[in-house]
């Protein structure tokens, strides 16, 4: 089969295009390995000390365990929300469903500051009537994330429901199985990995969300971007550049094995 | 439990919970918001009419301008440049396009503002290089200026303009550019004329979706323009928490919401969604 094929010029300016996107990530390991207390470039001797820097300093342990306490419990809550919503949506199509969608999309595309300051109101205005839920608490980042996150969660599972045959739980219906039947038994099982991709993406997106957390944490409620924050604001921590290139080797890995897999389903 | 539910609650029941969420945790809070507009410090419309005069204000909402329309420009450019090699390439090139697309995508915006610091700052990467080449003597201020921010907002934007760039090539027809070819057209005039233009409802979702993205942008800016190159959310930020004007914050917001809406309206109007992603 005859195939249309970018010419040199494209190649040549997709590799310079290329080149801009990955020099920022690749900048930062030398950086990492500086022996200096400062950034900048190790001049001759390289040094380990900023990765020893992360797991002696208990700063950055608090940071990330308080940040993957509050992925997990925000990605739970947006994942059964967005599920139940989105079953709801897809088994009964009830009127008006366009606009309810549309209305749980709107954290995704009003501007993140715009939420942020919402967000921000709401944290102080729950602060007086409770201090487990309120600004600067852990629960109360986990809400805010939750918002964020659930409109993607939202999109991934009504994604594999559309791709679902309707004829299968119409079976199941015409069968006698009740709503709980359909949606537990035959209709979950069959998007359980788009279900599973909407838990780990929302998890992802609370693990690196910055925006909203600076409205809403002030001194208690310190997570992983949160703490990368305040160092790259005041005089920059090279510690920084060796949590960097440690998160930049985790997400090609897992890109790597995720090209993998679905490579091996298309195989087969 | 058989046959007890009626359709219209079995709905009810699965859909209340988020609903209520984001009724209770977004919706009403903002309408909280839009009231600080109103009524901080002194109730009326204050703010509305500082934002018209204050000079502050409005070099920060051109400057936003500006710099999105740049930013618009060159990531809608560059996008395009590697997704014609994504999409049309060869499978090798195909899949380096792809990896050199997908990870910084999924690279938080932090380390990535934090890897151009690392770059462009006195001390980085670009300056010690031409330093030690002898080619300048004193650093070249490329970071904590708007050079930066523009910089660092293209390279996070770029990912999220090839998408639509993608989906738009993906569904063109191959023989129409073979034909044109067939007849005598050179790889140029191809590219210009019979591309170009049938991509070009990818072309305008792209700028749409950049386009808005910098508008409400604010850590890239906050962190590689240094204080000195302040957009908009920035202006938000520091009015909420350094002079804390709740008002004037609150309806920059406001202001902020109704432009984006307004594109947003724009957008669906000249593209449907479906061609989007």
């Amino acid at each position: 089969m005859p195939t249309y094929r970018p010419g040199p010029i494209s190649l040549i300016l997709a590799v310079l295009v290329a080149l801009f996107l990955l020099l920022p990530l690749l900048a930062v390991i030398p950086v990492s390995l500086t022996p200096s207390r400062m950034l900048a470039m190790p001049s001759g001797e390289l040094s380990l000390r900023h990765y020893r820097a992360l797991y002696e300093d208990p700063r950055w342990i608090d940071a990330i365990l308080l940040s993957i306490r509050i992925g997990v419990v925000s990605s739970a809550i947006s994942t059964v929300l967005a599920l139940c919503f989105s079953l709801g949506v897809w088994m009964f199509q009830p009127r008006f469903s366009a606009a309810l969608v549309g209305f749980v999309l709107l954290p995704m595309v009003v501007p993140p500051v715009v939420s942020a300051i919402t967000l921000y109101f709401l944290l102080t205005s729950i602060s007086g009537m409770s201090s487990f839920f309120g600004y600067d608490t852990w629960l109360g980042v986990a809400m805010a994330h939750s918002v964020m996150t659930v409109p993607f969660a939202t999109v991934l599972i009504l994604v594999s429901l559309s791709q679902l045959d309707r004829r299968i739980d119409l079976a199941a219906r015409g069968l006698g199985a009740s709503v709980w039947e359909r949606a537990t038994r035959v209709i979950m099982p069959n998007i359980r990995f788009g279900i599973v991709t909407a838990a780990l993406l929302s998890f992802v997106l609370s693990w690196e969300e910055i925006g909203v957390t600076l409205f809403i944490t002030s001194v208690n409620a310190i997570t992983l971007p949160r703490l990368m924050w305040m160092g790259l604001r005041d005089n920059i921590d090279p510690a920084i550049a060796a949590l960097s290139v440690i998160l930049i080797i985790i997400t090609v890995l897992v890109l790597a094995v995720r090209s993998l897999v679905t490579r091996q389903r298309g195989a087969r | 439990m058989r046959g007890t539910l009626s359709d219209r609650t079995g709905a009810a029941l699965l859909m209340a919970p988020l609903l209520l969420f984001l009724v209770l945790a977004y919706a009403w809070p903002f309408l909280g918001v839009v009231k600080w507009s109103f009524t901080l410090p002194t109730p009326g419309l204050d703010q509305y009419s500082a934002l018209a005069t204050d000079p502050l204000v409005q070099s920060v909402f051109i400057r936003t301008l500006r710099i999105a329309l740049i930013v618009t420009l060159v990531s809608v450019t560059a996008a395009y440049a590697i997704t014609v090699v994504w999409v049309r390439g060869s499978p090798v090139q195909g899949v380096i396009a792809e990896f050199c697309i997908l990870v910084p995508f999924w690279i938080s915006v932090l380390t990535r503002a934090f890897g151009w610091v690392a770059l462009l700052s006195n001390r980085g990467l670009i300056n010690t290089w031409l330093q030690s080449i002898g080619f300048i003597s004193e650093p070249l201020a490329l970071v904590r200026n708007e050079f930066g921010v523009i910089v660092g907002m293209t390279h996070f934007l770029i990912p999220f303009a090839v998408f639509p760039l993608a989906s738009a090539m993906r569904s063109l027809d191959e023989r129409v550019l073979l034909a044109a070819r067939g007849l005598g057209s050179s790889r140029m005039r191809t590219f210009w004329t019979v591309f170009v233009p049938m991509t070009r409802s990818g072309i305008i979702g792209s700028a749409m979706i950049v386009f808005v993205f910098s508008l409400g942008f604010f850590v890239t800016p906050a962190i590689l323009g240094g204080g000195r190159s302040v957009m908009i959310a920035e202006l938000i930020y520091l009015r909420i928490f350094q002079s804390p004007d709740w008002g004037l914050g609150a309806a920059i917001s406001v202001v902020l919401v109704v432009f984006v809406g307004a594109l947003m309206a724009l957008l669906f109007r000249s593209v449907k969604p479906k061609q989007l992603v």
